[in-house]
């Protein structure tokens, strides 16, 4: 008797999941429909026109996409250097010695940063030096926001990818020093070829983490609605233009954010379902 | 020739060390250059009246700055709420969340679970903004206003996958045989699970909750379309609330009371890296 109320009660608090997810898709499909109905689901999508004049509103994601995107293409672009050095140094070079636990305490505290700071830190120190540096007028743009977002995905990219260096079966590597490499042939014929699998879906993942986030893109971005025509020129991502109208949307606007945000959460979910795909599968090869 | 050839080998592999070891200490840079600008720009601001009183009006802070002196208030407001939202969250997040994550662990094939499992990892990876509009959906529009519930609401959202995850975990690396003799002395799988399971697995739910706190405890997003932000200290649960990410948000953008933002996250910083820091030494002690 008692194992079934057991039972019964873990799975109640299970049904919990279908619940929130179910009632997230729910609560964006309803509230996105107006602004899918009122322009349609394929011309929303490419419109790049965000126009909130009386009458003559005119909503479109492209711009808003178009941001995402870049922001995220180039934060992957600017993480790479420093996320896959971390990785060699803790998953191979220095693998179980306390330099490599200090960096990963140091990446796991960047990782734990809340993102408002990270966009202080963006808008105060880095964004000055772009201006000085004189990349950019104005300082804040595309270009800005991709930095601070890349150093902000390095510790996903490293620690995962870490872990998948370092399942690399010894003997492989030792077969490869008997046969006269050096450490840096053993890790590019023999730790890359074995853990890129693993090493890739890191930085899909890390895609998943750049795509969504929101405050520090928002304070760096620029927030201006128009396509970015160069990684230098503002813009605004689908996270910061919600993050930036929400408050005072109302009608078809609010509809055409919360399609903004349905868009976003599919992008997201699709990114990280790969991911963890991908990871499944090398970790079972 | 060949000695050459083993030389060039030999100095890449050295090039190849020296790169990594630069490019993995460059990544220290940011950390410290964050931790050092806030501290060097906020320390000063902390005093006891920054933790026991509200934030100023802009006017206030304006006649302060005009006559020279400090901005007076603090940032009692948005402690007191963000206490009052995790507080709520957490009630409700650490027992789903562990009784989820005993049934994933309790029943690692069944077709539900494998569901339940893929949605934790959904709900993970869903960026905090959505969590922010859907819960202002749920919650903000039936009750016509922005309140503290909502607020946590939207907190109780972001916990759940992060402690589901951990009890799994934990619990699956438990050693079978625990769970094995706890049911051969006669215990049900329920007895079993709260006397035998969940406490050797403590440690690790604990790592988990407290890292889920660190999580949430810095999210601005969520809260801007649910708490929304006030002024004054309140305890109220259906009226809107601020929270100390809140408060940074509103400096940042009120140029009156832009001094204030340093002390604010130089406090909320050092709070995050503290609960990190706690959480991985004791994930690592309760592993040995």
């Amino acid at each position: 008797m008692n194992d079934k109320i057991y039972k019964v009660v873990l799975f109640a608090a299970a049904l919990i999941m279908p619940i929130v997810c179910g009632g997230v898709v729910y609560a964006l499909v309803t509230d996105a429909y107006e602004a899918f109905e009122h322009f349609g689901f394929f011309e929303f999508l490419t419109s790049s026109e965000w126009s909130y004049t009386d009458g003559a509103e005119q909503y479109g994601a492209l711009p808003f996409i178009t941001g995402t995107l870049m922001t995220t293409l180039l934060a992957l672009v600017f993480c790479i250097p420093f996320s896959l050095p971390v990785a060699l140094f803790v998953g191979e070079y220095f693998k179980d010695t306390m330099a490599a636990s200090v960096l990963s305490t140091v990446t796991d505290l960047l990782a734990g940063i809340p993102s408002i700071i990270y966009g202080l830190w963006g808008f105060y120190t880095l964004r000055p030096l772009i201006m000085v540096l004189n990349i950019s007028p104005q300082g804040s743009g595309i270009l800005t926001a991709s930095l601070v977002l890349a150093i902000m995905i390095v510790p996903y990219a490293a620690s995962l990818s870490a872990e998948f260096i370092k399942m690399v079966p010894n003997d492989l590597k030792e077969g490869a020093y008997s046969l006269g490499a050096t450490r840096a042939e053993v890790i590019r014929k023999v730790v890359f070829p074995v853990a890129g699998s693993g090493v890739f879906s890191s930085y899909v993942l890390a895609i998943g983490r750049a795509l969504g986030e929101t405050m520090t893109v928002t304070m760096l971005i620029g927030n201006t609605n128009n396509i970015p025509d160069s990684i230098t020129s503002t813009g605004n991502s689908m996270a910061s233009i919600i993050a930036n109208q929400f408050g005072e949307a109302s009608d078809l606007r609010f509809s055409s954010l919360i399609a903004i945000g349905l868009v976003l959460f599919f992008i997201t979910a699709f990114i990280n379902m790969i991911g963890k795909m991908m990871i499944k599968r090398a970790r079972i090869s | 020739m060949a000695t050459i050839k083993i030389k060039n080998r030999l100095a890449k592999d050295k090039a190849m060390l020296w790169t990594v070891c630069l490019f993995a200490a460059l990544t220290a840079v940011p950390l410290f250059a964050i931790l050092g600008e806030v501290l060097l720009r906020g320390y000063d601001q902390l005093s006891w009246s920054f933790f026991t009183e509200p934030t100023p009006t802009a006017y206030k802070a304006m006649k302060a700055i005009e006559a020279g002196e400090p901005i007076p208030g603090g940032i009692a407001n948005g402690i007191i709420g963000t206490l009052i939202m995790l507080g709520m969250a957490a009630v409700f997040a650490i027992p789903t969340g562990i009784l989820c994550g005993a049934f994933l662990a309790e029943n690692p094939k069944s077709r539900f679970a494998q569901v339940v499992s893929y949605l934790t990892d959904l709900l993970q990876g869903t960026p905090s903004v959505i969590i922010g509009i859907v819960t202002y959906i749920w919650v903000v529009v039936p009750m016509k206003g922005y309140s503290a519930i909502a607020g946590s609401v939207a907190l109780f959202v972001m916990m759940l996958p992060l402690i589901i995850r951990s009890t799994e975990e934990t619990l699956k690396i438990l050693p079978a045989s625990l769970k094995e003799a706890g049911l051969a002395l006669g215990g049900n799988r329920a007895r079993v699970m709260l006397k035998v399971q969940l406490p050797a697995a403590f440690g690790g739910i604990f790592t988990g909750v407290l890292l889920a706190i660190s999580r949430v405890i810095g999210e601005t997003a969520p809260l801007m379309f649910t708490a929304l932000g006030c002024s004054f200290i309140r305890f109220a649960i259906d009226k809107p609330i601020s929270a100390v990410p809140l408060l940074i948000w509103e400096f940042f953008n009120d140029p009156n009371l832009q001094e204030l933002i340093w002390g604010a996250s130089l406090f909320l910083l050092l709070f995050v890296l503290t609960l990190n820091l706690t959480a991985k030494y004791l994930a690592k002690k309760w592993n040995q």
